[in-house]
């Protein structure tokens, strides 16, 4: 397992905090602030759907300073906490830094990053309530924040991250594994490590640590995101760097049932459910046609 | 404990023949331990008045607790006179602020500016201290034990319940009760009702039994609609929360600028109508400025 120097985990978390967030939530914060009597609500969908924020606001929520016997996961529970003002402040913070560029020097798409990650929320999220032990909120959350350590690459690591890409694609390989080539570590490793810097809650770090592992079967919520980051690569909802679809490990599938595979779970979600998820998706992730 | 009242009314000091009885200075509350030991809750208008008072006891130690930065709450402070004399001594307590990330000394700063006041914090003789408190935090203050609860207001606000030798207080700062933001129907409706009434408990469990509660009731029940979301109570939500927490005395505080003292008292009788008394319940009183209870 590779871990982070202090001081590497140091630069990066105080990166992200002035990494933008994506241009649909950027464009809807601004819009929805302007309105003295915004909706709440709409307020609240925009924050779940965009990574960079769901990550800063957890980030404010779960440090020491609130205290809280219990961590919070849900961006519901940050609105009943801080209050909506207050939560929209950030968000809005978060908002003026700018957007996230959609061209970036490692030749990361984040549209298409965006779409990986919230088809994947939602699929976590579907299998989290149909099998029960989990969450499903929850889940959502894990699933969005799966992949996060990518984007914090591509935005501060664009040279190495672009190597590891390329030498994904062209040796067939995991990225995660071109990654620890090219750059040492993975996107596992930093996404854990930054959640863990920020005190997120365990099972929330477990699952981002381990979505490439046989280890994410431990939990329920771990098999969820595993599973639902397979599926959102099978049906090639958005492109997140990595174009190879893994089995699922016998750790991960034995909480989906005996003599479940990939297919027969992207069967038991069944057609309507999973173009729900991508048009959902779609709308927020900003894909063109192009 | 004592208590004094040397601001009452929200938002903006409200001087005018209308508000004669019931005072035009914003947010001030003075707190005397059995000991004497003083603690002022919130340094809007009312402070300036309170820190005259103050110079015949030099020198002084003002252990101040400021509920949320909002200008009525804090706009009195760069004129707390015993900050000008050297041997006096300011702990100035407070939140932090999760959008800039500075703690309590923010609320000094941003007033302090020379182009807006004329003294700088440099210049202030006394010694100031400024203490940033968590959520649920407890600190003591002489012989009184202090406890910081986050309640629901635009930005953050904590109530401060006070307790000495067996007897206590709590003061909300500007509060309105939680809503659920879905509606019936609506996914997330439940999951958000229940995180609205662990809330609430949490908040309940924190001002449970007080000898005096001190609650924002800024609005009529029929001025709330067009208000929601604010982050102010209502007359009837103040006597309600009394009630739900048995409280022994309910003062109403944070009055609308725009209430003269004559509409304050029939809206305070109209909601009093609405939640008559029985032996042992709750005493629901309007906070006015000048007034001093002992209990
Ligand atoms: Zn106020
Ligand atoms: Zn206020």
């Amino acid at each position: 397992m590779n871990n982070l120097s202090e001081e590497l985990n140091k630069k990066l978390g105080e990166a992200v905090e002035r990494m933008p967030a994506f241009p649909k939530s950027v464009q809807k914060i601004l819009e929805l602030t302007r309105d003295l009597n915004c909706s709440p609500k709409v307020l609240v969908q925009v924050i779940e759907n965009d990574p960079v924020i769901t990550m800063k606001i957890l980030r404010v929520l779960n440090s020491a300073y609130y205290r809280l016997p219990s961590k919070i996961t849900s961006i519901n529970h940050s609105v009943v906490f801080l209050g909506l003002n207050t939560v929209k402040n950030i968000a809005l913070s978060i908002a003026a830094i700018g957007i996230l560029p959609k061209k970036n020097a490692a030749g990361f798409d984040v549209s298409q990053y965006l779409l990986h990650s919230l088809s994947t929320a939602a699929i976590a999220k579907h299998l989290g309530s149909k099998i029960g032990g989990a969450d499903p909120m929850d889940c959502y959350v894990a699933g969005l924040l799966h992949d996060f350590g990518k984007i914090v690459f591509a935005q501060f690591m664009p040279e190495q991250f672009k190597v590891a890409l390329e030498t994904s694609m062209k040796d067939d390989i995991s990225l995660f594994t071109a990654e620890q080539a090219a750059i040492g570590t993975d996107h596992t490793v930093v996404g854990s490590m930054l959640a863990e810097k920020w005190q997120f809650p365990e099972p929330l770090i477990n699952s981002i640590r381990n979505h490439h592992s046989e280890k994410a079967g431990a939990t329920v919520m771990g098999s969820c995101v595993y599973a639902a980051n397979q599926i959102s690569k099978k049906m090639g909802y958005g492109f997140a760097g990595d174009a190879r679809v893994e089995s699922l490990p016998p750790a991960v599938s034995k909480h989906f049932g005996i003599n479940i595979n990939l297919d027969v779970l992207i069967d038991s979600i069944g057609d309507d459910e999973l173009s729900k998820i991508l048009e959902h998706a779609k709308q927020f992730a900003q894909v063109d046609a192009s | 404990m004592k208590i004094k009242f040397w601001g009452v009314r929200g938002s903006i000091p409200s001087p005018r023949a209308g508000t004669v009885r019931y005072g035009g200075n914003t947010t001030c509350i003075e707190i005397r331990t059995d000991n004497n030991e003083l603690i002022i809750l919130d340094g809007g208008t009312g402070i300036f008045p309170l820190s005259q008072t103050l110079l015949k006891e030099l020198p002084v130690t003002a252990n101040i607790f400021i509920t949320h930065s909002h200008w009525d709450h804090i706009h009195g402070l760069p004129f707390f006179i015993p900050n000008f004399i050297p041997g006096n001594k300011m702990i100035l307590h407070g939140a932090l602020d999760p959008v800039s990330g500075r703690g309590v000394e923010q609320v000094m700063d941003v007033q302090l500016q020379y182009s807006y006041f004329p003294v700088r914090e440099a210049e202030m003789k006394a010694s100031i201290e400024y203490v940033s408190l968590s959520p649920g935090e407890t600190v003591q203050a002489g012989s009184a034990t202090i406890t910081a609860t986050l309640l629901n207001h635009p930005v953050v606000n904590f109530g401060y319940r006070v307790e000495c030798n067996g007897k206590s207080l709590f003061f909300t700062g500007d509060h309105e009760p939680y809503s659920n933001i879905y509606s019936p129907g609506d996914e997330s409706y439940e999951e958000y009702r229940g995180l609205v009434e662990a809330q609430e408990r949490m908040v309940f469990d924190a001002m449970h039994g007080v000898d005096v509660l001190i609650a924002d009731s800024s609005y009529t029940i029929d001025e709330y609609p067009a208000k929601k979301g604010w982050g102010h109570g209502t007359f009837d939500s103040c006597m309600q929360m009394a009630d739900a927490i048995g409280a022994k005395i309910l003062y109403c505080t944070h009055h609308e600028p725009t209430r003269d003292d004559d509409a304050l008292e029939r809206e305070f009788a109209k909601a009093l109508e609405r939640h008559p008394r029985r032996e042992g319940m709750t005493d629901f009183r309007l906070a006015r400025e000048g007034i001093e209870i002992e209990f």
